[in-house]
């Protein structure tokens, strides 16, 4: 498989005031194209900020992250947002839908940065709500839906645009046990079937373990494991 | 690259006790701008109704009102030998020599007292100014101490009612009818004869103006001219008549602009400020909602247009609301001292294409103006710092 992540010897510090808080300390990671890969370590170790950085809403101190042949790290404001519409894929622990749209709507909203016409969104967005299983609820509201339902329209919102890259950051967090295996099965499934590229941050061991790649963090740097990495 | 208006609309509705809140205080300040607007264009309004495209009226030149003006008979005399003038089957110019001086009569109802204006006229005046109607009564007999009055004066003064007496001069006249002008100058007046009023104030032939009609509007420039050159009317002026009621509303309509605006002005900071703090309030309870959209890939600007949006959609239905309050003020008529001619003059609000636009631009300033500080915030919110809002 072909690498498509490629973090080189990437730092992040953060400020507060005048003191340096490093986070990330010359961290260096590759995650091949079609790899499902999970990213544990204890609170504080950096793995969200690892996260954050990868799929491009945050900048590192230094160092470089090239995904899919773009060095991320070197593009302004503008550029980084339309990189990200076009090649990342979110999935947060709190769904992170918008409240006063429906559940279609809430799929919608992805493609309202490309150039589709109505006909193909409507295809596209029925399309991964079928996926997810939620074809008959797509005209409700978040708050009409289970907190699983709504992980699930946030995974077909993120698959919309069919990105390079899925970033998930704790999906299972805030769900149950019966809806994490649910939305844990369906990641699996994306990977799999779909051949979707996944980093996933997580705590819970039972999460990782759906991952095929299990990375560890402890105060901004990456561990050894056992397979081998 | 544009978040969907629906976004905005339904986050209005989901907040509705605020967006009423913010739309009232906007409603109020766009209420009281459109009607500051619709009193100063309803005196221009009445004025301009007053005179008539195709009249001409004559004065002493620099006299701003007929109250203070005065012209010769023989003046009228020479001028009614001019072609430009259009006459009768009789060959008689149709023209009026009026006379006009000033009565003190009683509000009703009030201690106040209100300056009503005594028109002399001829019998021409009638033929000149077809906008006025006999409404109740009967019209003055020339040569008997009657009158007419009109209706605003009648419905609004003491002892103005038909049948009742008025005081001009040393004597009582009485009212013999009421007259309805429209919405022209002429319902606040009281008409009689003119000779009359001459004798009464010891005027002897001196009158306050001469209204005429041209056989032809495009003659007014070559009459001007004639009467300018003319050595016995070099202490004339000449003026369209519409012009000059135009020139006798400009103070006054400019002074209730000019306070009416002022005091707009102020109550919009007011309204601007409960914009922002609404839209600041917005962006608050939508932090980790902004970081989403800016995560998904909405640029800055996506996200400054649709806050933006939202402050003016907010100041669009507080001007649609305050404009359609201020719309019901044209059924609302009122009388006060016309600074033009120092006179009682009724007027009402008075709507119009123009007052629509500019409340709706100054809406829309208002919003732009209560909006883009918390739309900037907005805009310029670090992403991650607003995804963790929410954990």
């Amino acid at each position: 498989m072909s690498t498509l992540v490629q973090v080189n010897q990437v730092s992040k510090i953060y400020y507060r005031g005048t003191i340096e808080i490093p986070v990330l300390q010359n961290l260096s990671l590759d995650v091949p194209e079609g790899e499902f890969m999970a990213l544990m370590g204890p609170s504080g170790s950096g793995k969200t900020t690892l996260l954050n950085l990868i799929s491009g809403i945050d900048r590192p101190t230094s160092g470089s992250i090239v995904i899919a042949g773009t060095d991320i790290a070197k593009l302004n404001e503008t550029q980084l947002a339309k990189w990200r519409s076009q090649n990342i894929g979110f999935i947060f622990q709190f769904y992170n839908l918008i409240p006063v749209l429906t559940a279609y709507e809430n799929v919608e909203l992805p493609l309202e940065l490309t150039n589709l016409s109505k006909k193909e969104k409507k295809q596209r967005v029925e399309g991964v709500l079928n996926i997810v299983g939620l074809s008959d609820r797509m005209d409700h509201y978040p708050k009409q839906l289970s907190g699983g339902q709504q992980q699930r329209v946030a995974i077909a919102r993120a698959i919309v645009t069919d990105p390079t890259l899925i970033i998930g950051d704790e999906p299972t967090g805030d769900l149950d046990r019966k809806s994490a295996e649910e939305i844990l099965n369906l990641m699996d499934r994306l990977n799999k079937e779909f051949k979707k590229t996944i980093v996933m941050v997580t705590h819970d061991p039972h999460a990782a373990q759906k991952a095929h790649l299990t990375r560890h963090l402890e105060k901004g740097e990456l561990m050894i494991n056992g397979d081998g990495k | 690259m544009k978040i969907p208006i629906s976004y905005n609309w339904r986050n209005l509705w989901t907040r509705r006790l605020t967006t009423l809140l913010t739309v009232t205080g906007i409603s109020l300040v766009v209420f009281v701008f459109a009607a500051v607007l619709m009193l100063s264009q309803g005196v221009k309004d009445t004025l301009v109704a007053t005179g008539s495209e195709d009249n001409v009226i004559v004065l002493r030149k620099g006299s701003s009102s007929e109250l203070i003006s005065s012209i010769g008979r023989e003046q009228i005399d020479l001028i009614s030998t001019f072609p430009e003038l259009a006459r009768n089957k009789d060959n008689q110019p149709y023209g009026t020599a009026d006379v006009v001086t000033m009565i003190n009569l009683n509000r009703k109802g009030t201690a106040d007292m209100g300056n009503i204006s005594i028109r002399g006229i001829t019998s021409s005046a009638f033929d000149l100014r077809p906008q006025v109607h006999l409404e109740k009564g009967k019209w003055f007999t020339p040569g008997q101490m009657e009158v007419v009055v009109g209706n605003k004066i009648s419905e609004q003064f003491e002892n103005a009612e038909l049948g009742g007496q008025i005081a001009i001069g040393s004597k009582n006249w009485t009212i013999v009818g009421v007259m309805d002008a429209g919405k022209t100058g002429f319902a606040s007046e009281i008409w009689t004869d003119a000779d009359l009023v001459l004798n009464e104030f010891n005027r002897e032939n001196v009158f306050s103006s001469y209204t005429f009609r041209l056989a032809d509007v495009n003659d007014f420039e070559v009459l001007k001219t004639k009467i300018e050159t003319e050595k016995r009317l070099q202490d004339l002026d000449v003026k369209q008549e519409q012009k000059f009621y135009l020139e006798q509303s400009e103070f006054m309509a400019t002074f209730i602009s000019a306070l009416g605006l002022v005091i707009t002005i102020i109550f919009s900071f007011g309204a601007m400020i409960g914009a922002m703090i609404t839209m600041y309030a917005a962006v608050a309870n939508r932090t980790v909602e902004i970081g989403t959209l800016r995560a998904l890939g909405f640029p800055r600007r996506s996200i400054l247009t649709a806050f933006l949006i939202e402050a003016m959609a907010l100041s669009l239905i507080g001007a649609g609301v305050g404009l359609g309050l201020a719309s019901f003020m044209q059924f609302v008529s009122f009388s006060t001292t016309n600074f033009g001619s120092f006179s009682e003059l009724a007027f009402g609000f008075s709507l119009s294409s123009e007052i629509v636009l500019s409340t709706f631009v100054f809406a829309i300033v208002m919003g732009i103006f209560g909006g883009f500080l918390p739309a900037v915030r907005a805009s310029r919110m670090n992403i991650v710092n607003s995804l963790r809002a929410g954990g």
